[in-house]
């Protein structure tokens, strides 16, 4: 215990710096977000994570953005337990109709203002589920969503990317 | 006269089912399975359903033997093995929801995997529309003085799947879980039907996006033995090479998380950072952090270079160093061994009756490792250790995990070093319509998988069973006794798949 506590002070952070968010994401975010967001919500998000049916393997990549390397809480984004405390809905999979009910019931618990990341390749149009008589066609298909960040699944950097565009955009200029 | 199975009087062998033999058999002998798997001479493997028939695996002894039996059920009934053998229960559900039939004499009729949301009934079926309209799931009871109920999920408080537990809870203590699966079901059978063999392949690799390469070996292994294909030697060693390194990401991972679940956050944060090398190593590699769609039929669709294996062997070298120090930790802090030692403890016989696969089955006293028996290549050409523990608690399937992680670091290290030459991709080909089973050794345990190949060498029906079919249900059980607060360190410890499960 001892000794790996004192590597702990005596190493540099593990920690990388934040990934470029190209001009085009930026813009995107920009015109997904709108104006009202810049104002209220300073340099934090809290986020509540959805899983509408993924397969799981968005669900490895968003839990990998807490891990050293990522640690998305040192840019004020923050995972939380509660719709009730939550800015942003992170929805991944294709939303399977035994979830749809669920979704629609976590999303009227958050407060406005509130926006909806899409997660991954289901979430955007099914994915290799689309067509499935056991889901709707994409998270689009139940809830307004702002933004939409690729990938199957998408790469931990590539969430952050996203999140950081969405940040930038909603603090004050 | 099936010798394989001599308990069967009359059973017809079906030619083109590789590598075990299938029997169509008659109702008496339907009955008398079920009676042997009762009897716990044998053990259930999976059942499934097909539109007029319904399918199930068994394993005769320990490791004696493996079969398919079918009973053709024309009329959509047939007697329900679940009444008399529990781990049949679930599967004979989610067949009753998928095609329709009547398992009768099922001790809990209640649809499973249909929630009343689907806009078909029995969609593998007749598939006749319905009206949406959801319908009331009662729960189990539970009888005393001073009980309350907790209801919990389907969207649960951290970053993962979706599922509902009712806990009766008498103070403190959990007195019946009972868990309400099927939330994230995508009708994944459904679509595999009429796929081509890639599409197929990509739907097997997101049956459980944490065992990937697992399901789609699994699913490349039932394909392979259906078409009597053998994928060059480079390419079978290329996938237990990520097979390995999936294992090692999980096991990393899940023995951090079950930390966490004890609040104790440091052994979490390192671990964190472990997998994370593995995922980076195999994204050099392989070309994909989880190596998604790289295990197909015929062999692997991505080649490993010199940077990949130095990665490889880089990140080997990191755990070797690194983790033994956190297992130290583990083991000495006082407080993490208050929580996880006697916490969960699942019996050795109900782990036996289920058939529990993996650190759960290995736990309880259960010897079983599909990539020792019956075994594929190219683990007879390698040395590993199989470990297993008779407590059957958290602390025991930590262990399990701890000494899994080593064995693998081992096979990744053979695997690097004896890596054949050559091709890494055979080209798949089918005239007839042939039929295939296979056993793979995921991170969770056995994975079942069984398809057959039509003559245009589409999927004419695939069959993927997850580990935690058998997994879920003693949960439920090793549960019983113990504090609420200690039911998310269970399930961690136990870390059964709902995507795997629910399809």
């Amino acid at each position: 215990m001892r000794r790996t506590l004192l590597e702990g002070l005596l190493h540099r952070p593990l920690s990388e710096p934040p990934p470029a968010v190209d001009a085009a994401e930026l813009e995107a975010v920009a015109r997904a977000v709108g104006v009202a967001a810049r104002a209220r919500l300073g340099r934090s998000l809290s986020i509540r994570e959805i899983d509408a049916g993924s397969c799981n393997g968005c669900e490895l990549e968003i839990i990998a953005l807490g891990n050293a390397f990522y640690d998305l809480e040192r840019f004020g984004l923050r995972f939380v337990a509660s719709p009730r405390h939550a800015d942003v809905l992170l929805v991944t999979g294709p939303v399977t109709r035994n979830m749809r009910a669920a979704l629609l019931r976590t999303w009227e618990a958050t407060p406005d203002p509130k926006w909806v990341v899409a997660v991954g390749a289901c979430a955007h149009d099914g994915g290799e589920f689309a067509g499935s008589y056991a889901c709707e066609r994409s998270v689009g298909a139940v809830l307004p969503v702002d933004l939409f960040i690729p990938g199957c699944p998408p790469a931990p950097v590539d969430l952050l990317k996203g999140l950081l565009g969405l940040l930038t955009l909603s603090a004050p200029r | 006269m099936p010798t394989i199975l001599p308990e069967l009087r009359a059973a017809t062998r079906v030619e083109a089912h590789h590598p075990w033999p299938r029997f169509v058999v008659d109702v008496a002998s339907w009955r008398v399975a079920g009676g042997e798997l009762a009897a716990g001479r044998w053990t259930l493997l999976g059942l499934w359903g097909e539109a007029d028939s319904v399918h199930m695996a068994v394993l005769r002894g320990d490791r004696d033997a493996i079969a398919v039996l079918t009973l053709p059920c024309a009329d959509r009934r047939f007697p329900a093995i679940g009444a008399r053998h529990a781990p049949a229960i679930r599967l004979e559900r989610a067949a009753q929801d998928l095609f329709g039939f009547a398992a009768e004499g099922l001790p809990d009729a209640r649809p499973w995997l249909d929630h009343g949301a689907w806009p078909v009934r029995a969609p593998l079926g007749r598939a006749e529309p319905v009206a949406d309209a959801a319908v009331p799931y009662p729960f189990l009871p539970a009888e005393g003085g001073a009980l309350h109920q907790i209801a919990v999920g389907p969207v649960h408080a951290g970053i993962i799947e979706p599922g509902h537990f009712r806990f009766h809870a008498d103070g403190e203590t959990v007195v019946r879980l009972e868990e309400r699966l099927g939330y994230t079901h995508k009708g994944t059978e459904a679509l595999m039907q009429g796929a081509d063999l890639a599409r197929a392949a990509r739907l097997a690799g997101r049956i459980s996006g944490d065992s990937t390469v697992a399901s789609a070996l699994a699913f490349a292994h039932a394909v392979e033995a259906a078409l009597g294909l053998a994928p060059p030697p480079r390419a079978v060693w290329l996938r237990a090479l990520a097979a390995e390194l999936e294992r090692l990401a999980n096991h990393l991972g899940d023995v951090g998380a079950v930390c966490n679940d004890a609040s104790f956050a440091i052994i979490n944060a390192h671990c964190a950072v472990l997998r994370e090398r593995v995922l980076r190593a195999a994204a050099v590699a392989f070309g994909h952090r989880l190596m998604m769609d790289r295990v197909v039929p015929g062999g692997v669709a991505a080649n490993l270079d010199a940077t990949g294996a130095a990665a490889i062997t880089a990140l080997v070298a990191a755990v070797r160093q690194r983790f033994p120090r956190l297992v130290e930790l583990y083991d000495s802090t006082a407080s993490l061994q208050d929580r996880v030692v006697g916490t969960g403890r699942l019996d050795p016989a109900l782990a036996r009756q289920f058939g529990c696969g993996g650190f759960v089955g290995r736990a309880s006293g259960r010897d079983f490792d599909a990539r020792r028996w019956p075994g594929y290549p190219p683990y007879d050409d390698l040395r590993f250790d199989v470990p297993v523990r008779t407590e059957g608690d958290v602390n025991a399937r930590v262990w399990i995990r701890i000494e899994e992680i080593g064995a693998s670091l081992g096979l990744i290290e053979q695997l690097l070093a004896g890596l054949p030459a050559g091709d890494v991709r055979a080209k798949v080909g089918s005239s007839a319509e042939a039929e295939g089973a296979a056993l793979v050794e995921g991170f969770r345990g056995d994975i079942l998988a069984w398809v057959r190949v039509a003559a245009d060498g589409t999927v004419a029906r695939c069959h993927v069973r997850d580990p935690s079919w058998f997994q879920w249900p003693v949960l439920e059980a090793a549960v019983d006794g113990n504090i609420v607060a200690d039911f998310p360190l269970c399930n961690k410890s136990f870390n059964c798949a709902y995507s795997g499960h629910d399809l």
